[in-house]
């Protein structure tokens, strides 16, 4: 038995786990529509690569990575596509963003798949494939898996932490995946081995998962350097960092990442689905979903990206007071805008909500500072302080207090007697931060571009005035030319004012040379001719009669 | 006391040596404060400020002949900014600049332009593309909403619409306490 290390904080609240892992992981039926996000990830937003009436094949890519930082999206059945367009985004906003609508033909039609050979293609070619096929990391937060199959800058990996903790109540679709599909799990994690190349593999397990513990070290059993180790239940084992704490007792600092430290973590879910990519030439299409709260039959299944929530719930029959749809677990988890929104990666759990079992809190009281918060902060931070700034807006000081360590776990809001909805104003104070950088990034750029069109209008300016310098030296020149050959001939009684006199006369000479003849003077029948010198002598006569009234001219 | 006298006025000429070093090598470009207030305005460049540009009102504002008020891209959040930094009241934004408004962009109308390269010539940042006599159109991601294509356009083909919220830039609400009626309770 190792000696486990200590997080701080946390806390213990009902776990209600066992209602949803009574039944085995059962397939839940593909839709008759599918509505897929393209932007199911952190990172680039992907380029569609289909449009509508289009036919699909299950597993076809549909939207390509934009960039390095993103990755694919595809086609969960095969089928036509019905349209690309904006649709509800399963995220608190409710707002629309791109999606391909694939209508099921219920054929299966997938695409050729391919065992993806390791040894024969480089580590690089292995990451770009692992993008191309969709991987991101299915603990929630959906980040593309590929970027953290690299060597960090320390060049070398010490431990790679394989988090299998889940410690939000209600969920078990680790548990279920650990239970019934260890051995994937455990070749998803050779794969990882080879391209990290960790010194020891540390399996972290909440000790409230006996079965799955068991699970997995069967599946382990014989292989060398992998250890699965069973971790204290305490709400945030399961937080990347908290449970690197446990495991290895490194403690990563504010502000840094595991990596840095030599340590890569990675969600249980993601280790089968790169299995899954790499073996079995299957794209992410689909994942392991809780659907458990406010419903008859809680279970585990396994769902298509892009099914609508709405079919999924009912499946597990929910009851008829049923008023709210959450997309994770109770503490961290997000309500949805309606039920028609599609699964997608991030959705680990589908939680029904109603007013028995997730009562409205009562009302907000006065912070009493009685730091509650801050000993059960598992981050190490001191929350009632960031609330104390993120309410008066002063965010410079919520950044000093280390705002973005905070993983949103919760457990400051679970403990605060003055019910205080304090993620709340975390998250606030978080976009509004991001909001005033993007804001900050974009004025840089505009000042960059302004300064730069004027340093061009200058340079025109500039450029202009010695092109007009140079003529007017040529002219010049000219004329002091036509002077000397005027003073050959005779006497000038001042070379200024000649000068002068045959810039002029150049300058006539100019203007003539660019007089252009009228088109209708030349060419004229004798009648127009004579209708001219009728009106010319007319015009004579009239000059004539109005000379007295005209200035004298010389 | 030779020795002293010595001692001293080496003393003197060596500090006083790398003084003159340091005031030449560690010489500050430009004044400080006017590249700090030009980093609180929006680089907007609209001019609404009166000034031909956001750099030119900052300078304005460091030597005292602008007020911190007068910037309504910027809006009550840039004036308290720039009063935080002078040490400044805070005052509310100039009517006779202009008014706040949300972010918008300008769009132009591709089947009405008739490509007279005006607005090329008025935007301040370069965010329009076009040559004389073919179609222009505006780069959105340079677009700073300064509104200064709008009126030299002899078509009207260019139209300033607010920038709609994505998830991406969508934001997290401030909490807002919820106040029951006290009929609700006596119900």
């Amino acid at each position: 038995m190792r000696s486990l290390f200590d997080f701080h904080g946390g806390v213990k609240p009902d776990y209600h786990k066992e209602a949803s892992a009574q039944q085995p992981i059962a397939v839940a039926p593909a839709p008759t529509f599918l509505v897929v996000p393209l932007h199911q990830s952190i990172g680039g937003m992907p380029r569609p690569l289909v449009a509508a009436g289009e036919q699909v094949r299950k597993g076809q890519r549909i939207g390509a990575a934009d960039g390095n930082l993103s990755a694919a999206v595809h086609a969960p059945v095969s089928g036509t596509v019905t349209a690309v367009e904006m649709r509800r985004m399963p995220h608190p906003s409710g707002l629309f963003a791109l999606c391909v609508v694939i209508e099921n033909d219920g054929r299966e039609v997938w695409i050729e798949r391919q065992p993806f050979d390791i040894h024969a293609h480089s580590a690089e070619q292995t990451r770009a494939y692992l993008r191309d096929a969709g991987i991101v990391g299915l603990g929630g937060a959906v980040f593309p898996s590929h970027l953290k199959l690299a060597p960090g800058k320390a060049g070398k990996l010490d431990a790679l932490v394989i988090n299998g903790a889940e410690c939000e109540p209600f969920i078990t679709c680790d548990d279920m995946l650990m239970r019934e599909r260890a051995a994937g799990i455990v070749r998803g994690i050779q794969i990882m081995r080879e391209l990290l190349l960790p010194t020891r593999v540390l399996i972290g397990i909440e000790d409230n998962k006996p079965q799955a513990i068991a699970a997995m070290q069967a599946a382990c059993a014989g292989l060398s350097g992998i250890e699965v180790i069973a971790v204290p239940t305490r709400y945030p084992a399961g937080g990347a960092k908290q449970l690197i704490r446990a495991l290895t007792g490194i403690e990563v600092p504010h502000g840094k990442r595991s990596t840095d430290y030599g340590v890569q973590c990675f969600n249980v879910g993601t280790a089968h689905a790169i299995h899954a990519a790499i073996d079995l030439g299957q794209p992410l299409i689909s994942r392991i979903i809780t659907v458990a709260g406010n419903v008859e039959s809680p279970r585990n299944y396994d769902v298509l990206i892009g099914t609508p929530m709405r079919e999924v719930l009912a499946l597990a029959q929910p009851l008829p007071d049923t008023d709210r749809l959450i997309m994770g677990g109770p503490m961290m988890g997000v309500a949805m805008p309606g039920d028609e929104v599609p699964v997608v990666k991030a959705t680990n759990c589908i939680l029904a909500g109603s007013k028995n079992l997730f009562p409205p809190p009562p009302p907000e009281m006065p912070c009493i500072r009685c730091g509650d918060c801050a000993k059960v902060c598992p981050a190490d931070l001191q929350p009632f302080e960031l609330y104390w700034y993120a309410r008066a807006r002063i965010f410079g000081k919520t950044q000093e207090y280390h705002l973005f360590d905070c993983i949103e776990c919760g457990c400051c809001a679970y403990v605060c007697p003055s019910h205080i909805p304090l993620v709340d104003y975390y998250r606030f104070a978080k976009s509004e931060i991001w909001a005033r950088e993007t804001e900050k990034e974009a004025a840089d750029r505009a000042r960059e571009h302004h300064e730069f069109r004027q340093q061009r209008e200058e340079r025109d300016k500039q450029e202009k005035s010695a092109r007009l310098a140079a003529k007017t030296a040529a002219g010049r020149e000219r004329a002091a030319a036509a002077l000397a050959s005027v003073t050959q001939t005779e006497a000038a009684p001042s070379p200024a004012t000649e000068a002068r006199k045959a810039l002029i006369a150049a300058a006539l000479e100019r203007t003539r040379a660019q007089q252009v003849t009228p088109a209708n003077t030349t060419d004229l029948a004798p009648e127009q001719q004579a209708e001219i010198a009728a009106i010319e002598a007319r015009r004579a006569e009239i000059r004539e009669q109005a000379r007295p009234h005209l200035p004298p001219d010389n | 006391m030779l020795t002293a006298v010595l001692v001293m006025a080496l003393g003197a000429l060596v500090l006083g040596a790398a003084l003159g070093y340091a005031a030449v090598r560690f010489r500050v470009e430009g004044d400080p404060l006017v590249e700090k207030i030009d980093a609180i305005l929006p680089q907007t460049q609209c001019g609404q400020c009166g000034f031909p540009g956001c750099k030119p009102y900052a300078q304005a504002i460091a030597k005292g002949e602008a007020d911190i008020n007068q910037c309504p891209p910027g809006g009550e959040e840039g004036i308290r900014k720039l009063a935080d930094l002078l040490g400044r009241e805070v005052k509310p934004l100039s009517a006779e600049h202009g008014v706040e408004k949300a972010k918008s962009l300008a769009v132009i109308d591709e089947n009405l332009c008739i490509g007279c390269t005006l607005c090329i010539q008025a935007c301040p940042v370069d965010a329009i593309v076009g040559a004389a006599k073919q179609m222009h159109t505006i780069i959105a991601a340079q677009c700073t909403g300064c509104e200064l294509c709008v009126p030299p356009c002899p078509v009207n083909c260019i139209d300033m619409q607010p920038i709609a919220e994505t998830v991406e830039t969508w934001k997290w609400k401030y909490p807002v306490v919820d106040i029951r009626p006290a009929t609700a309770r006596a119900a």
